[in-house]
């Protein structure tokens, strides 16, 4: 039989996503690591959590902006980070005068935003409070998105910005006004570029890894925990992979 | 579980579509193409609620007489009458290409312009903002780069600084950090999809 490198790959792989389920798994049946007792403090989290405690006393808004990642791609990923994080989130500002708008930049994110934002409304038993006009398609152009959702933030008198998203350079156009206004802005992309307008308009950048972190950090439990563990395990594997590699060519030359 | 019919379909369904790209062999490769052409069918749909979300949002704004409401009814018209031009006329045709040469693409241009100086604010705000070595890193690197991708009348290109300074730091340390992000990000999207995978985070309800 032909010896094929794609197909060794391809076992490899699915090996390493079979691993990766089970340590998560593992790690959950011990118990999943929590904010403030076995993970590490993450400043852009902290300051999150107690901005949306003063908006719900402020009579003030959070939004949150999930960006423009398609569906039936890998830049989804990110968005389904700011979704988890968006329900903890909904279910405590569900009882504010100025209920938690979302806005996003394609068509099945802003439903998928509704959903998330209701069943953060039902776990709050408060579901006659919910509308679904706070969870908007705010523009289907990079452009369009970020200036539409920056004028929302405007006009519904926003305290709290939240970007967790697959974001370009655009998110500068939504960071920077917002900050400058005085609104706090926690911003996190997938997007190279992105970060780094991120890490110069955003008052608090989420960098790489951190912002796939919203979810455990915003205390939505479960697997969320777990999941940190196995990540930050596997990136010390492939890191020690990677220096044993260029010392075994080091070596080897 | 709330949702255990829509929680077993999207498991099932995902775990066929993962596997049909690890395993692409006849049963799970033609599933996985299947399945991947509903969810084509599906985004496309959504989209078309997006807009309607979007016009319906802009729409009560203009009902309720709120400030802006000129630029709401003029989105709300614009959007509908681009979406009518693009049914009547085909997408690759000369009067749609018109369309997004002459009001798309100038206004896309314009914000690209407006975030040039937004951003060059921001990275001299951050200074005082976030007095430390990062800012002061991040902010001398942008200078070099910048300095670098110049020509000066009469001079040309900024000597040492284009030829080898900006050239070490994209090869050498920036590209080194974006490979580390880029770590991150793999590791976190890996985690992110199979937490749906498994069920644990069901963002199409409970």
């Amino acid at each position: 039989m032909a010896f094929s490198w794609s197909a060794l790959a391809q076992i490899g792989g699915l090996l390493f996503v079979v691993l990766f389920v089970i340590v998560m798994l593992i790690r959950r049946a011990f118990g999943s690591p929590e904010p403030g007792r076995d993970l590490r403090p993450i400043r852009a989290f902290s300051r999150l959590r107690r901005a949306v405690l003063l908006t719900v006393e402020s009579g003030r808004r959070l939004h949150v902006s999930l960006g423009r990642g398609e569906i039936t791609g890998e830049r989804s990923a990110i968005a389904f980070s700011g979704l988890s994080a968006l329900q903890p989130l909904a279910e405590a500002t569900s009882l504010s005068d100025k209920p938690t708008i979302v806005t996003s930049g394609t068509g099945p994110l802003g439903i998928l935003s509704r959903s998330t934002l209701y069943s953060g409304y039902r776990r709050a038993r408060s579901t006659g409070r919910y509308r679904p006009t706070q969870g908007r398609v705010s523009g289907l152009t990079p452009f369009s998105y970020a200036v539409g959702a920056l004028l929302d933030a405007d006009r519904e008198q926003v305290s709290t910005n939240f970007l967790i998203g697959s974001f370009g350079a655009e998110i500068g156009l939504l960071a920077e006004p917002s900050r400058t206004a005085g609104a706090l802005t926690v911003a996190g992309t997938d997007n190279i570029p992105g970060q780094a307008v991120a890490y110069a308009a955003a008052d608090e950048p989420l960098i790489g890894e951190e912002a796939y972190a919203s979810g455990a950090y915003a205390g939505a439990g479960g697997l969320h925990g777990a999941s940190l563990f196995t990540q930050d395990l596997f990136r010390w594997l492939i890191i020690a992979i990677i220096i044993g590699g260029a010392i075994a060519k080091l070596i080897g030359s | 579980m709330k949702a255990p019919i829509a929680t077993a379909v999207a498991i099932s369904v995902g775990a066929l579509v993962l596997l049909g790209y690890f395993i692409p062999l006849g049963f799970f490769e033609a599933l996985r193409i299947l399945f991947l052409s509903w969810a084509v069918v599906l985004a496309g749909t959504a989209l078309l609620v997006g807009m309607v979300n979007l016009s319906a949002h802009h729409w009560e704004r203009v009902v309720k007489k709120r400030p802006g409401r000129a630029n709401s009814m003029w989105l709300v018209a614009s959007l509908w009458v681009t979406f009518a031009f693009v049914l009547v006329f085909p997408p690759a045709s000369k009067q749609v290409q018109a369309l997004f040469n002459y009001f798309l693409l100038p206004a896309s241009v314009g914000l690209m312009a407006l975030l040039a100086f937004t951003l060059g604010i921001a990275a001299i705000t951050m200074l005082r903002r976030r007095p430390g070595v990062s800012s002061a890193l991040f902010f001398a690197t942008a200078v070099l780069i910048l300095l670098g991708a110049m020509y000066l009348p009469r001079v040309g290109a900024v000597p040492v600084v284009s030829d080898t300074i900006r050239p070490w730091i994209a090869q050498i340390p920036a590209a080194a950090g974006a490979r580390g992000i880029l770590l991150g990000i793999a590791l976190g999207t890996t985690a992110a999809g199979l937490r749906i995978l498994l069920g644990a985070d069901r963002p199409y309800g409970e």
